[in-house]
């Protein structure tokens, strides 16, 4: 008896340390890019951060054209990439007969899969070459190439997650608006979709968290020339992200110098932005619930 | 018992355990195993050169530049015929890449594109490494261009004033009415620092001019070629031996009055190309055993031939 208590109290305990281990691991993660960053703070100047030039075996640490490169590619990867996503959702959901969705959800969570090394070789030799033709711009290896491509990445998560909040919407509300006679287009319009919200938004956040964070592909496509957007015409010149620029930049630098301090200090920045986008989008649903909830009760 | 087991609602694994199939105590003991196994075979991990004085089958690890990467793997496999006891493990990542290794004592020989940085040497000798200079071959550094271009030459100073953003458009170098997209290596790249020195700032010390800033920075040879090869825009540079025949390799003067050289080995051997360097090896500290001998080989007429077959220059015997 007691040692099937033991037995039993490990495996609550192994369960436990899992489901802990994910505040613990961020907390760590935190600590240690604060432990390496911070130090850039103190080594280099403010007016320094926030030039325009980013040359830092000259010295010159401009943040300014890293994150407007990095804000740049992730809300043109968006603009295309929820609206696609959601559709393809809502069509797989909602739309599509009952063999076609069987076929398309796996094909789609298997788009989802792709290494991300193979779309930045597909962006370099047919994507930017075609995009550079098409449109008569100077070089295809662009943002907006960069935008495509993430956003190519960013749909398959969309859809998965969307179609399933979808899905989790009960038959019982479509049939009282169809009821009602709301023609099928209203109904996914003012109703499933409404109702399926905090789900849709997860998706959002989701495909938009993994166009932010991904790094090889961008690297490869974005031609990685620290230019300050200003405009939206910056869509069609090159760009370099804070990803690209710590995955070029952080093998060749020296342990401790200043330029491993300003790499770690954009590796903060990085974390901070997607804080900032993932608490927005929890409160968005929180207080959707919260309403939800009142109206319920 | 046999009845409330069977409608026990009791989760799996109890039962499981009830039935005797697993021991939570022989669970903890393999995943203890297990972790023990595994932290002892990271610590055996033979260290770097501590075979290389035993002679037979010594392990030698190389690694640095992107340039000479190629170079080195070439020796590595035709060493392999004549030492088949000494194994040599080569990887590129850039001159930094390397030499940060060789500081941190992970590797025994560092392939680098341009001389050790004093801070470098100053991190060396903390770490009680004194790294020591071995020239193994030359480059020249071709600037490169689209086949379709008709631009066929450039001075020094034409070049300088594209990749400062001085001159934007091929006309008024000779070419066509087309913007130029300046492509440049990354700068942990040892041909990017070289460029900036010899090139953009035309080797003066006290010239701090800086790439333009819509200089695309790629992170690989590979790219540069790839963009190159069908963008009529593109101007670019690279170590001559990764240069393809799909580019165009453009003539260079070293000023607007002297003719302009295309690079190859003789002008680069006569100085007459105005873009070449040195490229070097560096050992931690003054080689010893396995790595003595290949570094003695490195620098024979044998390795050196293979040297001019990949399209870099030749050490000449004086």
């Amino acid at each position: 008896m007691r040692a099937r208590n033991f037995g039993e109290l490990m495996i609550t305990a192994l369960i436990r340390t899992t489901g802990y281990s994910a505040i613990v691991f961020v907390t760590m993660i935190f600590i240690f890019l604060l432990r390496e960053g911070a130090p850039a703070l103190t080594e280099v100047k403010l007016a320094n951060f926030m030039q325009l030039r980013w040359y830092p075996i000259e010295d010159y640490f401009g943040l300014l054209p890293l994150i407007g490169g990095s804000l740049l590619v992730t809300f043109g990867a968006a603009l295309f990439a929820v609206p696609l996503g959601i559709a393809s959702a809502v069509f797989i959901a909602e739309i599509a007969p009952r063999w076609a969705r069987e076929i398309l959800k796996p094909l789609v969570e298997v788009l989802g899969g792709l290494p991300s090394v193979m779309l930045g070789f597909i962006g370099i030799l047919i994507i930017a070459p075609a995009i550079r033709t098409l449109l008569n711009i100077p070089t295809g290896l662009t943002a907006f190439t960069g935008a495509l491509l993430l956003g190519g990445m960013a749909i398959p998560t969309i859809v998965s997650v969307a179609e399933d909040a979808l899905d989790a919407v009960p038959k019982t509300y479509r049939d009282a608006a169809l009821a009602m006679g709301a023609t099928r287009w209203q109904t996914i319009w003012r109703v499933t979709l409404p109702a399926a919200r905090s789900g849709v938004l997860t998706a959002v956040m989701l495909g938009v968290g993994r166009a932010i964070g991904e790094t090889m592909t961008v690297m490869m496509v974005t031609g990685n020339a620290p230019v300050f957007p200003t405009g939206l015409s910056n869509l069609f010149k090159p760009v370099r992200t804070m990803t690209a620029t710590i995955a070029a930049e952080m093998g060749e630098v020296a342990n401790g110098s200043v330029h491993y301090h300003v790499l770690f200090y954009i590796g903060i920045v990085l974390f901070l932005i997607s804080l900032i986008v993932n608490l927005a989008a929890a409160s968005v649903v929180f207080r959707q619930r919260k309403r939800a909830e009142r109206i319920l009760s | 018992m046999e009845f409330r087991r069977q409608n026990s609602f009791e989760p799996y694994f109890a039962r499981a355990y009830n039935q005797h199939v697993i021991k939570p105590f022989k669970l903890v003991a393999i995943v203890l195993l297990s972790i023990t196994s595994m932290v002892l075979l990271i610590s055996c991990q033979p260290q770097p050169g501590a075979e290389a004085a035993a002679g037979a089958s010594a392990t030698i690890e190389n690694k640095g530049s992107d340039t000479i990467v190629n170079l080195a793997l070439a020796w590595a496999e035709e060493y392999q015929t004549i030492e088949p006891d000494v194994r040599i493990s080569v990887t590129g990542g850039g001159s930094g890449t390397g030499i940060a290794a060789l500081i941190n004592g992970t590797v025994d020989i560092a392939n680098a594109s341009r001389k050790i940085k004093s801070e470098e040497e100053q991190e060396a000798q903390a770490n009680g490494i004194a790294p020591v200079e071995f020239v193994i071959a030359r480059d020249a550094i071709a600037v490169i261009v689209n086949p379709d271009n008709p631009v066929n030459q450039l001075t020094l100073q034409q070049i300088s004033d594209i990749y400062s953003g001085k001159i934007n458009n091929w006309m008024e170098v000779g070419g066509e009415d087309r913007p130029i997209v300046r492509l440049s290596r990354e700068t942990n790249s040892g041909t990017h620092v070289y460029f900036l020195e010899n090139v953009l700032r035309l080797g003066q010390k006290d010239n701090h001019t800086l790439f333009s800033t819509d200089t695309l920075l790629l992170p690989s040879s590979e790219g540069i070629t790839a963009e190159i090869r069908q963008n009529p825009n593109a101007l670019g540079y690279d170590g001559l031996g990764y240069v393809t025949d799909d580019v165009k390799i453009v003539a260079v003067a070293p000023d607007a009055n002297s003719p302009s050289v295309p690079p190859s080995v003789e002008t680069v051997n006569n100085g007459e190309y105005p873009i070449a360097r040195d490229l070097y090896m560096y050992t931690a500290g003054e080689p010893q055993g396995a790595v003595k001998v290949y570094m003695e080989w490195i620098l024979s007429p044998a390795a050196q031939q293979i040297v001019k077959e990949l399209g870099f220059v030749p050490l000449q015997k004086e």
